[in-house]
């Protein structure tokens, strides 16, 4: 636009103290953006359930176990499209601290149940014949550095505390943004027979997810189920995968408010100094803004003036400081592979750009206001 | 160019204005029961001791401010009676500055402070430049349209500000202590210019001074005592 | 020598009388610096709160036992034999009712929390008698202690705060059945407190866990006997256990929430500081460039180079505590036992703690936003002993 060389100019007025500024601008919006992976991290996770998937676990605590019995009946629930389970294996790969979920699973069902788990066919195919098989999700296998063909022990202590092997036959990745590709499943049959062996825990699961026909029916269906097994030995839960989730999360702690009230504190300090800023350079141009108006610029045209350089200011520092935050959470999970998913989504990125303008508009506000009020004599005289 | 068909046109009309400022509790009478008549195509000097209001009158041609009482009228409009948004766009269309300290902006090199009027008008990009380009040339600055004014010399500078002032081919051109910061020779140039203005563009120029040798080149000068008029004879 | 200090004395006053001047800017900076150390003591309190529950939760002459390659309680099983043979080992401290120690055994059950109003996992502890004991900071402090023998539950002070429904006189869903809060009690500001007790025995039946614990709680003789009972034990054939002290197993168990909780603290407090930084630098350019025309005519007039360094930094410096105090102020006043619970991975159930601002985390802060003000007042203190003085005097 024609008055981009006036504004710009001013900006460049004293390079130094607008280069200060944009600074510390932009390290906010890095912070933001950092803080915004990290949400997601912790309590994100919603946006890669499936609306039409809920999960069944035991009523008291997800810590119970469930007959592998219920499956036939839940199958016969009217609504319900497909079952299957999982269990929490809960072993330990060399160290507790390389903590990463490994599950038993029946491999057909549990693809057909999960598309977004992407296996290549042959790696299935090698899935299926081989009885101690295991798929791995791709952050696990670059945190450890595993190829196909791999054997990895894991220790069990829940599981009768010996140490089970694997074959790595597969490397799975997620087709939607977010999916967790951290944990390991391997085959339930195996996992039942070496149970039986040792007469430890026969025939128990952890959860079932169930695929309903019609996402609109879910907590219809959820009731059925739940019903279905009241009054008996283990009565169980029904809950969309979301709520699952978001419980899940909330377990955490309110990590939504934490971050929102540190980036509160971050951008409340980022209005003063960047207000302080603006106000100075007004300040400093009393008499320059006289000389515009006597050239003939109106009140309002002076106003959107002083917005339009301290909109400029936020809105570069802010786009700056978001991009350097994309491709710092690009550049991979700070704490290797223990966060489920890290990364910066985009919607944070527009509601950061966002931000900027606004924040460009609440910090050009009272110095735009008294450029606007200005008589132009009194401040032709101050120049 | 402006409206005007013949040189006796009363270009400027002020009439019984007076001007008065509130200074804490006391009140300043600045300008006392004014009146004066400029014709089109005059080059008019307000001369007078520092404090006899002769900035202030000009202010009020100018439409930088309005009159306590009486009236001003400008080409047969009355800007004392227009608000602060219609003077803004009538100072634009209308309005010539140029100022005793140039009052250049520092972040613009020399042809974009020229251009600062041009942007407040409807033209496109080529017809400012063109504009820019004669003004400049009409002050003999053509080659130093890229220097910023901390580059320039007194001189020059102001120059580049009567070049901001004609480049939008205004009524009026107003003109406050204009050599006062500006040593002989170069206070001379800028004289020389104002006075080809005048005489081979038909500008009309109003010129608030303290040298008589500036008002010496100036077609009639009017003297300004604690806020009354005193004419002298034409030159 | 006394020169140098009385020159930098009254730079630093001249200083300090300019900054009703300057206030806006000035207060901008003391707020920002404010803000970082309000955020980094505030989220450093999390862990230090956390930290500090599995710390009092321990004294030094008391023992954990639980399956040997067991991390965690949950992962843990013995038999009732095996927890007789430990309870027996010298070393364990006794008293009029037997040795002190608690065979124990938990189970997580779902309770609503209040500042989410979604479900949690909510640890339920089944306890031996000597459990007081060897928790020796054990208070009752409403209602009274569970009936053993009896279907009924004491609720830990931290648990009773953090989740809906757990007043005394109330009931708990314990399985298909509600069974009666009798009392609430405290354990020294302790792991316990974010815990439901009842009696082992009662909670084996109801979970069909036939006779079988998770752990073994144990006070010793004194904090130098834990060796000989650690060796009694890890070289006893019958057994195959792992023995740590309480305080070992705690912070173990506190280990990843922490380490978590103080690399995302110290990852923004560093990003916010650095943003201060530019702040301040901001701050204290605009400064030496106001009194360009003062600093010049105090060097004229025959000030030192250096004092006037030295005072600009001071100066700088003095603001950047100012601000580092009312932050840390402000956090202790606003989070210093704000009551909050978290996930700890390996019980897998809700752990409750209060933020802990402790004195060297303000201490940390105030350190903090001193550098700030120093590395912040540097540069522009050196731009301004540098000025050319014949130059700075004719600024207007």
């Amino acid at each position: 636009m024609k008055f981009f060389h006036l504004i710009w100019g001013n900006l460049l007025r004293r390079k130094l103290r607008t280069a200060l500024t944009l600074l510390s601008i932009l390290v906010a919006f890095v912070l933001f953006g950092v803080l915004c992976a990290v949400k997601e991290a912790l309590a994100g996770g919603i946006a890669v359930v499936g609306a039409n998937r809920l999960i069944v676990r035991h009523k008291v605590s997800l810590i119970q176990l469930l007959p592998e019995t219920y499956k036939a009946r839940m199958e016969k629930i009217p609504g319900v499209a497909a079952v299957t389970h999982q269990t929490w294996f809960g072993g330990i790969y060399q160290d507790p601290k390389n903590f990463f979920m490994q599950n038993p699973v029946i491999p057909d069902e549990f693809l057909a149940m999960f598309p977004e788990i992407v296996l290549p066919p042959e790696q299935l195919k090698a899935w299926k014949e081989t009885r101690t098989g295991a798929i791995v999700g791709r952050k696990t296998a670059e945190r450890f550095h595993w190829k196909i063909g791999d054997k990895i022990p894991i220790k069990s202590p829940i599981w009768m505390q010996k140490t089970w092997e694997f074959d790595i036959v597969g490397i799975f990745d997620g087709s939607t943004k977010g999916w967790d590709t951290t944990p390991l499943y391997f085959r339930y049959d195996y996992f039942d027979e070496v149970r039986k062996g040792q007469n430890f825990g026969t025939g128990l699961v952890g959860w079932y997810t169930i695929q309903i026909q019609d996402p609109a029916q879910a907590a219809v269906v959820a009731q059925r189920i739940d019903d279905e097994f009241a009054n008996s030995t283990a009565e169980t839960r029904t809950e969309p995968q979301g709520a699952f989730v978001q419980a899940f999360a909330n377990q955490t702690g309110n990590i939504v408010l934490i971050v929102s009230g540190i980036l509160g504190a971050v951008f409340f300090t980022i209005l003063l100094v960047t207000g302080s800023t603006m106000s100075q350079a007004v300040r400093e141009r009393i008499g320059e803004i006289g000389v515009l108006k006597a050239i003939g610029f109106t009140n309002g045209q002076v106003l959107a003036l002083v917005l339009a350089e301290s909109c400029l200011l936020t809105v570069i520092g802010g786009g700056l400081g978001l991009s350097f935050a994309y491709l710092a959470t690009a550049a991979g999970d700070p704490t290797h592979g223990m966060l489920p998913r890290y990364f910066l989504p985009a919607g944070d990125l527009w509601l950061g750009l966002a931000i900027s303008v606004i924040l460009g508009l609440l910090t050009g506000f009272f110095p735009a206001l008294q450029a606007m009020r200005l008589q132009v004599a009194e401040a032709l005289r101050r120049m | 160019m402006s409206d005007q068909s013949s040189k006796n046109d009363t270009l400027v009309r002020v009439d019984g204005v007076e001007k008065m400022f509130r200074r804490g509790s006391e009140d300043i009478h600045v300008l006392a029961n004014l009146s004066l008549q400029v014709p089109a195509g005059e080059f008019l000097a307000l001369m007078g001791p520092s404090g006899s209001g002769k900035s202030t009158l000009l202010n009020l041609i100018g439409g930088l401010d309005r009159p306590t009482k009486g009236t001003v009228q400008i080409a047969g409009e009355r800007i004392d009676a227009l608000s602060d948004h219609q003077l803004a766009a009538w100072r634009a269309r209308h309005i010539g500055f140029v100022f005793q300290l140039y009052n250049l902006m520092p972040v613009l090199t020399a042809e974009l402070n020229v251009e600062l009027p041009l942007l407040l008008t409807s033209l496109s990009k080529a017809e400012r430049r063109k504009h820019v380009a004669t003004a400049l040339a009409m002050v003999g600055l053509s080659h130093r349209a890229n220097h910023y004014p901390r580059t320039l010399s007194g001189g020059e500078q102001q120059r580049v500000g009567i070049a901001r002032g004609i480049v939008t081919d205004p009524t009026l051109l107003l003109c406050d202590e204009p050599t006062g910061d500006l040593d002989g020779k170069a206070g001379d140039e800028i004289l020389n210019l104002l006075q080809a203005l005048n005489r081979e563009h038909g500008k009309t120029i109003i010129m608030v001074t303290h040298d008589p040798h500036a008002s010496a080149r100036a077609s009639r000068t009017v003297h300004l005592t604690k806020g009354q008029l005193t004419t002298e004879a034409l030159q | 020598m006394f020169n140098w200090i009385s020159q930098i004395a009254s730079i630093t006053k001249f200083g300090l009388l300019s900054i009703p001047q300057r206030r806006g800017a000035v207060a901008a900076t003391v707020i920002g610096i404010a803000g970082v150390v309000l955020v980094f003591v505030g989220v450093l309190s999390i862990a230090a709160g956390f930290r500090r529950v599995m710390q009092s939760s321990a004294a030094p002459d008391s023992a954990i036992v639980l399956r040997s390659g067991a991390d965690s309680e949950m992962v843990s099983g013995f038999g009732r034999n095996e927890t007789r043979l430990i309870a027996d080992v010298p070393g364990v401290a006794r008293n009029a009712q037997g040795p002190l120690a608690s065979a124990e055994l938990f189970v997580i059950i779902n309770l609503p929390k209040r500042s989410t109003g979604t479900d949690a996992n909510v640890p339920l502890r089944g306890v031996e008698s000597a459990a007081t004991a060897v928790r020796d900071r054990f208070q009752i402090v409403q209602g009274r202690m569970f009936g053993w023998g009896k279907n009924e539950v004491v609720v830990g002070a931290g648990a009773a705060k953090e989740f809906a429904g757990l007043e005394v006189g109330g009931t708990v869903k314990v399985g298909s059945d509600d069974w009666p809060i009798v009392g609430l009690f405290t354990c020294g500001d302790g792991l316990a407190e974010s815990e439901i007790w009842t009696d082992a025995k009662i909670l084996q039946g109801a979970y069909h866990r036939g006779d079988s614990f998770q752990s073994m709680y144990v006070r010793l003789d004194s904090a130098g006997a834990f060796d000989r009972f650690k060796d009694a034990l890890t070289t006893n054939p019958q057994l195959s256990v792992s023995v740590q002290r309480q305080a070992d197993f705690y912070a173990t168990q506190s280990e990843r929430v922490t380490q978590l909780v103080t690399t995302l603290g110290l990852l923004i407090t560093s990003l916010m500081a650095v943003g201060a930084v530019f702040g301040a630098l901001n701050t204290m350019y605009s400064a030496v460039a106001a009194r360009t025309r003062e600093i010049a005519t105090l060097r004229a007039l025959g000030f030192g180079s250096g004092a006037i360094v030295l005072a600009l930094m001071i100066e700088s410096s003095a603001l950047a505590m100012i601000g580092g105090t009312l932050g840390g102020l402000v956090a202790f006043v606003g989070f210093n036992n704000f009551h909050a619970a978290t996930l700890n991975w390996q019980s897998f159930s809700q752990v409750t703690f209060a933020f802990a601002v402790t004195p060297l985390l303000l201490l940390l802060g105030v350190i903090l936003a001193t550098g700030i003000g120093l590395i912040g007042g540097l540069l522009p203190a050196i731009r301004a002993a540098r000025l050319p003085i014949a130059a700075a005097l004719r600024e207007l």
